[in-house]
């Protein structure tokens, strides 16, 4: 069964199979916007006036133009078949916010520090966590084992906030060594590319310190439950019988198996990447989609929130095919299901 | 940290900026000279960088003391939670965009320090004899910033923008009472009401938009939004989006340069973080919390970097009853209740003493405020005794009955506001001694409005107000304001409130003006609709090396272009 057919009878199978999923997407992408357009507009309140609600100089008539220049007066479905029909155009429309300014150019603006300061910690996840649940299944229940976990759950348990508002007193207000927020001085265009790079960075430590800090109990707990799992198994035993050192029946015989979970989440955290985390974004200043999706939400700007929700859910789904093709990659037993 | 004691880094001169810019001078014909730089160099010149970067504070307790002279330069950073939406103010609604438009645009008039009306962009105008017309004069020597001159079309225009139904603006009620507007040459604008209204005049503190920027073109769409022409003392420099916008000094300002030379505001939408950039220097001015005002801020560091300063703020807190209420109808029972309210406890408690008594809609240093109308000391003798003569009797489980009826109900708040959450707290308390039970209800914004406040589905709300500096309140208490969405939410229906409430509205005369107001207040007062809880004082943190602040009922930034630092304690280079 394994690899049994030639390669050119594999990729037809695949790139079925590879349409089909793709295309079964499209029902899934519908009911997701559907049911998130109708609630975001059940919410209570309004795009808008909501910031102008018990204002005494906005009066009745204002607000009833306010409502229909949104198209705010037509029933629920109307409404949603005019975003659907500029949606499909890859249209996102215009934010109600009161900057009206094109809902994707709201986003463009922010997906590149997002993404950014996601990739980084998670590849500090990846690069920290994989080698620390390594060496705890290695090292099982060994002091250093029960450490690192403490450690790790730490990491997970602490509030983000608390976590850095004390590294921002310490580091920030105390030792005056790193700057407290946002993601560069006031005069940075004043700066040469040396000290640009090295302001960009300073700014960044305490940020990704602790967005990377929450996420290694996750991965390394995983890494080390699948290597324990692997490392049961009985053509383990046989190669530890055959008289291979322990360096190689990890390496080669033990690892390529454990990772297979590991490349699960890695699809899994696709999506992940372009959202951002409120808290910590507000407390850092860093202008990410976190901030940018919470405050339309407080802001009913129903434009900007499907616009977000749907690349959301797009690359949700996405995220979840890729991480199949990696498994199949991965594993061959996989490959023709 | 010996680095400090070098001659060069000791000087005092105050910050860190410039150090910063000094050494990498010299750092750099430092490399040209040697063009090999080992790893050994780089690390010691790295640290080097940070020791002269974060050490070098001046710890000269007095140095900002000498207020020195008027000088041109030096930068001031404030901060916003929220980022500014849109800055052509008529199309926007929250408070950062107004604050940073306020500095790029003028109205035809504004408030003074003691909150009476002065010209701005009109030089002087003139009402006529029936209180229907004004007739503005402008100034002549005036520019936009692009150097186009200001005239009275840009306000013709202006005017025509806000009245137009298409553009999506919250501020056209005002405007839309006006019969007819002319421009009677370029520099005399006329308009005229069908009605003497009394706010009329300052409603033109309006932003006035440049015509020759936006005619013709579709406004929301302009990119005036985000790069704003107006004629004020700054003109807008950049926009980084999430993180700041800077203005800069407008060097032909009509009432003369401003002496700082950059505003900058920055976006920090945490205010834990925002307090901490204060205290590192990274922002100049903060309004503070009553707790950060009086404990957190209290230590000799921060008392030698900054100054505090303090005023009442335009706005109070009460408690309000729906009046519909059957237990609430009676006057009697309102008025025990604010009896047995302390709100001198509410005041030393929660705002730590950041506060005065309210006991009318108006701040006690405004020219409306009437301080001599029948007041509620904390007395529960008293309570228990209009409560009674309004036929509530003491039940077996320590609760007025009426009727059979237990004194129960629920005092409604908006999340988020602590404030409010706690002097809800002391009320109930206070009010079960009484022999009142109360219920809290904490409610998130928008739902409080729309599903409780809205469909009047509450007993009792605490809620503020802000003060208007025109002390117009028809909306408020009006009776025909019960509609939906209106404001008059509590059903306060009295026949003289509304006659004095329109009579002030039509007249210009602020003596006749005054007598209404002073009426409604001692109206008010016995009526107790609301149990006006308190006015609390803004407390505001400001970097030291600024001259020249001073709080005034307007508050302190009526006259900011005025603002200098001495040329010696000066922090940014630009």
């Amino acid at each position: 069964m394994v690899c049994a057919g030639k390669t050119d009878e594999v990729y037809p199978v695949m790139v079925r199979y590879l349409l089909k999923r793709l295309i079964l997407m499209i029902p899934m992408l519908l009911g997701i916007t559907i049911i998130s357009f109708v609630v975001i507009h059940l919410t209570p309140g309004e795009p808008g006036v909501i910031e102008a609600e018990m204002n005494p100089k906005v009066t009745k008539e204002v607000r009833e133009r306010i409502r229909a220049y949104y198209g705010l007066d037509k029933p629920l479905h109307i409404q949603y078949y005019m975003w659907l029909k500029r949606i499909v155009k890859l249209d996102f429309g215009i934010s109600f916010a009161s900057d009206r300014r094109p809902v994707i150019e709201k986003i463009k603006e922010r997906i590149p520090i997002t993404v950014s300061i996601n990739l980084i910690s998670m590849l500090l996840i990846f690069i920290i966590g994989i080698p620390i649940g390594i060496y705890c299944a290695k090292h099982k229940d060994t002091t250093i084992d029960k450490a690192l976990t403490a450690f790790v759950f730490a990491g997970y348990a602490a509030p983000t906030f608390w976590l850095a508002l004390l590294l921002m007193m310490f580091f920030g207000v105390y030792l005056e060594w790193l700057p407290i927020s946002g993601l560069k001085s006031f005069n940075f265009n004043e700066m040469s590319f040396f000290e640009k790079i090295m302001d960009v960075a300073g700014h960044l430590i305490l940020p990704i310190f602790i967005s990377a800090f929450g996420g290694l109990a996750g991965i390394s707990r995983y890494m080390k439950s699948s290597l324990l799992e692997v490392l049961r198994q009985e053509y383990i035993i046989t190669a530890y019988a055959k008289g291979l050192p322990e360096d190689v029946v990890l390496k080669k015989h033990a690892l390529r198996n454990a990772l297979l979970p590991v490349i699960t989440i890695i699809g899994l955290s696709v999506p992940g990447l372009i959202g951002g985390s409120v808290i910590f974004e507000s407390i850092f200043s860093i202008p990410g989609m976190g901030q940018l999706f919470y405050m339309s939400v407080m802001a009913r700007d129903y434009p900007t929130i499907m616009g977000i929700l749907v690349i959301g859910a797009f690359l949700t789904l996405l995220g979840n095919l890729l991480s199949d093709i990696l498994y199949a990659v991965a594993d061959p037993r996989i490959r023709i299901g | 940290m010996h680095l400090l004691s070098q001659p060069r880094w000791g000087k005092n001169t105050g910050h860190s900026i410039k150090h910063a810019v000094f050494f990498t001078l010299r750092l750099s014909s430092a490399t040209i000279t040697q063009k090999i730089m080992t790893v050994k160099h780089f690390i010691s010149i790295t640290i080097l960088l940070f020791f002269c970067l974060f050490c070098t504070k001046s710890k000269d307790p007095h140095f900002y003391d000498e207020r020195g002279t008027p000088a041109y330069g030096d930068t001031i950073i404030t901060a916003s939670i929220g980022e500014p939406s849109n800055l052509i103010p008529i199309l926007a609604t929250d408070s950062p965009s107004h604050e940073v438009a306020s500095f790029i645009y003028n109205g035809l008039v504004k408030y003074d320090k003691n909150l009476r009306i002065v010209g701005n962009l009109a030089e002087s105008w003139e009402v006529s004899k029936d209180n229907l017309t004004i007739t503005f004069k402008l100034r002549r020597d005036v520019k936009w910033h692009d150097g186009v001159p200001f005239t009275a079309h840009d306000v013709m225009f202006t005017y025509k923008l806000i009245t137009d139904p298409k553009t999506p603006t919250a501020y056209a009620g005002d405007f839309l009472l006006v019969k007819e507007a002319r421009v009677i040459d370029d520099y005399t604008f006329r308009i005229t009401y069908s009605k003497p209204f009394a706010p009329g005049l300052i409603s033109w503190s309006t932003a006035i938009l440049p015509k020759h920027l936006l005619e013709g073109k579709d406004i929301t769409n302009s990119p005036l939004s985000r790069k704003p022409v107006g004629t004020g003392p700054y003109k807008f420099y950049e926009w980084i989006p999430g993180e700041r916008v800077v203005l800069t000094a407008n060097g032909e300002y009509f009432e003369g340069r401003p002496y700082i030379n950059r505003y900058i505001m920055r976006v920090i939408p945490d205010s834990a973080t925002m307090f901490l950039e204060l205290k590192r220097y990274g922002i100049d001015m903060m309004g503070l919390t009553p707790i950060q005002a009086v404990r957190q801020t209290d230590y000799p560091a921060f008392k030698r970097e900054f100054n505090k300063f303090r005023y009442l703020s335009f706005g109070y807190v009460y408690l309000g009853y729906n009046l519909k209420h059957p237990f609430f109808k009676d006057k009697r029972v309102r008025q025990a209740i604010s009896y047995a309210i302390n709100k001198k406890e509410i005041i030393d408690g929660i705002l730590l003493g950041q506060g005065v008594e309210a006991d009318g809609p108006y701040k006690p240093d405004m020219w409306a405020y009437n301080g001599n109308v029948k007041k509620y000391p904390y007395d529960r003798q008293k309570a228990k005794a209009l409560l009674s003569e309004a036929g509530f009797k003491m039940g077996q489980d320590n609760i007025l009955y009426k009727g059979g009826i237990p004194f129960e109900f629920t005092i409604l708040v908006n999340q988020g506001n602590d404030v409010r959450i706690k002097c809800a707290e002391l009320i109930q308390k206070r009010l079960s001694e009484i022999g009142i039970k109360v219920k809290i209800r904490v409610i998130e914004w928008a739902s409080f409005i729309n599903e409780f406040i809205d469909k009047r589905d509450f007993e009792a709300v605490i809620l503020g107000w802000s003060i208007p500096h025109d002390p117009d309140i028809f909306d408020i208490w009006h009776s025909s304001k019960q509609g939906k969405k209106e404001l008059n939410f509590i059903s306060f229906e009295n026949k003289e409130v509304d006659e004095l409430l329109v009579k002030a509205r039509h007249t210009l005369d602020i003596e006749e003006r005054k007598r209404c107001y002073f009426r409604i207040q001692e109206i008010l007062a016995e009526e107790q609709p609301y149990t006006f809880l308190f006015v609390p004082y803004a407390n505001v943190a400001i970097h030291k090396r600024f001259k020249g602040i001073e709080p005034a009922p307007a508050g302190i930034m009526y006259d900011f272009i005025k603002w200098y630092v001495p040329e010696k304690q000066m922090r940014y280079i630009q």
